[in-house]
């Protein structure tokens, strides 16, 4: 296998993008941080900047204004970077589809700079922690 | 002519880059490991920190438009150069301490200052306004802690009766006295400062600044970033126990001293950090230059008077 995945595995350092969420997947993935979860173990870090990061938690339909700082905060991650959308608003709009605000799903936005941008979807209104750290382990083992 | 291979092998081998990156990264995952621990939770495996230079070695170098790209390229190298020679030269003064001039206490705080001088050049050339509230946070505790520390080994200077050669410092054990021990504890906080350890992270705190200082740095230089800090974990609690609790050995008994002595100062920097809230600036400049000023003043007299009445424990 190559180099470069195999350490991309083993240490996926996360940045985590609010595109409009309501808020309750962003406090799931706190708590994925805490240290009842521990993703330490798995190489996991929240990081400060998307310069730093391999893989972006994105929450939230996608509305007008967040669409352009998604794109932007995209093409400030270094590739290889995997996008992954979390909750049912990033996965497909949700509820929210059709309103007047919105512009997503995640991936459309994403796709519009980066057609082979690697997207990988984790549904749930909000996803538990668990199924969080399933959907990462399933992305990354499929790169 | 066999002079130069030589160098470079101390220089990139053994004792200098390799060795200590090694053994850099592994005292870096002990820290985590035991930050985890303490936080009741089971932390990252052996080989976290090798995997993750690993990871950014691989990844994309971003640098930022309006960024002054030399200075953004160079600053990382300039640190990690710094590190590399105070490590190389402490180390070589451990294998060989009769070897005549490889340098001394004094060479020893210039290029212990090269680090952070390092990360302030790079973050303000990174056009990035949290960088520069980084970088500003960088120098105002660079400022508040070089005081500190250099009055610190003053008093090991004059407990040693005027030494200055690191060799003959590291043969005595100034830690056992009043005002040696007030000094080795003002140090290591100097020390944790300088490792950007928490309740000194101000410059590049997560919840603040976003990373601050090296916030737009990415790929191979954030990595040479994380391998200077990784040497710097050695490199500084390896000079405080030369300086304060009188060196390593190189086989036998003072070996495993040395390397007891060694984990005890690591410890002790882990427990701070974990037991510790993160300080504003000003209070860390206030607790640097009033506190730990006020206890050095009080220890600088009380080795001199030490010294003048010969009185060994004062």
């Amino acid at each position: 296998m190559n180099w470069k995945i195999w350490s991309l595995k083993k240490s996926p350092w996360v940045f985590h993008v609010n595109a409009g969420a309501c808020n309750n997947c962003d406090i799931e993935i706190v708590d994925l941080l805490t240290p009842k979860f521990d993703v330490e173990r798995f190489g996991i870090k929240l990081v400060g900047s998307p310069r730093q990061a391999d893989a972006l938690l994105v929450t939230g339909v996608g509305t007008r204004q967040a669409a352009k700082r998604l794109q932007e905060v995209y093409r400030q991650t270094p590739k290889p970077c995997v996008v992954f959308a979390i909750g049912a608003c990033a996965c497909g709009t949700g509820i929210f589809s059709n309103g007047y605000h919105v512009v997503g799903p995640v991936d459309r936005i994403i796709k519009e700079i980066d057609p082979n941008a690697i997207i990988a979807y984790v549904p749930g209104c909000p996803p538990k922690p668990e199924a969080m750290i399933s959907g990462v382990v399933k992305a990354l083992s499929a790169l | 002519m066999s002079e130069i291979p030589q160098s470079l092998f101390w220089i990139l081998i053994f004792p200098g880059f390799l060795f200590t990156v090694v053994l850099g990264l592994v005292a870096s995952w002990i820290v985590r490991k035991t930050s985890a621990l303490v936080q009741w939770r089971v932390g990252p495996p052996l080989y976290q920190p090798f995997v993750d230079v690993m990871k950014l070695m691989g990844k994309e170098i971003l640098i930022p438009q309006d960024a002054q790209r030399t200075v953004f390229l160079a600053a990382p190298i300039v640190g990690l150069a710094g590190v590399l020679l105070l490590s190389t030269m402490l180390w070589r003064i451990t294998i060989d301490p009769t070897r005549p001039f490889v340098g001394d206490i004094i060479v020893a705080i210039y290029l212990m200052v090269l680090p952070s001088l390092a990360l302030i050049l790079g973050s303000s050339a990174s056009a990035s306004p949290h960088a520069a509230v980084g970088a500003s946070r960088e120098m105002k505790l660079v400022m508040s802690y070089e005081l500190p520390l250099v009055l610190a080994f003053v008093v090991v200077i004059i407990k040693t009766g005027g030494q200055i050669s690191l060799a003959a410092i590291a043969g005595h054990v100034p830690v056992f006295s009043v005002s040696g021990i007030l000094a080795f504890l003002v140090a290591l906080l100097c020390v944790q400062a300088k490792l950007g350890f928490v309740p000194f992270d101000i410059a590049e705190s997560d919840t603040e600044v976003a990373s601050g200082v090296i916030i737009e740095y990415s790929g191979a230089l954030l990595a040479i970033w994380k391998i200077m800090q990784a040497m710097m974990l050695v490199a500084l609690p390896l000079f405080l126990v030369m300086v304060f609790l009188g060196g390593f050995g190189t086989a036998g008994w003072p070996l495993v001293w040395g390397i007891g002595k060694y984990v005890l100062v690591l410890v002790l920097l882990i427990l701070i950090k974990n037991t510790n809230p993160r300080l504003r600036i000003d209070q860390a400049m206030k607790f640097f230059w009033g506190y730990c000023g006020l206890t050095l003043a009080i220890a600088v007299i009380l080795a001199a008077m030490g010294n003048f009445y010969h009185i060994g424990w004062l």
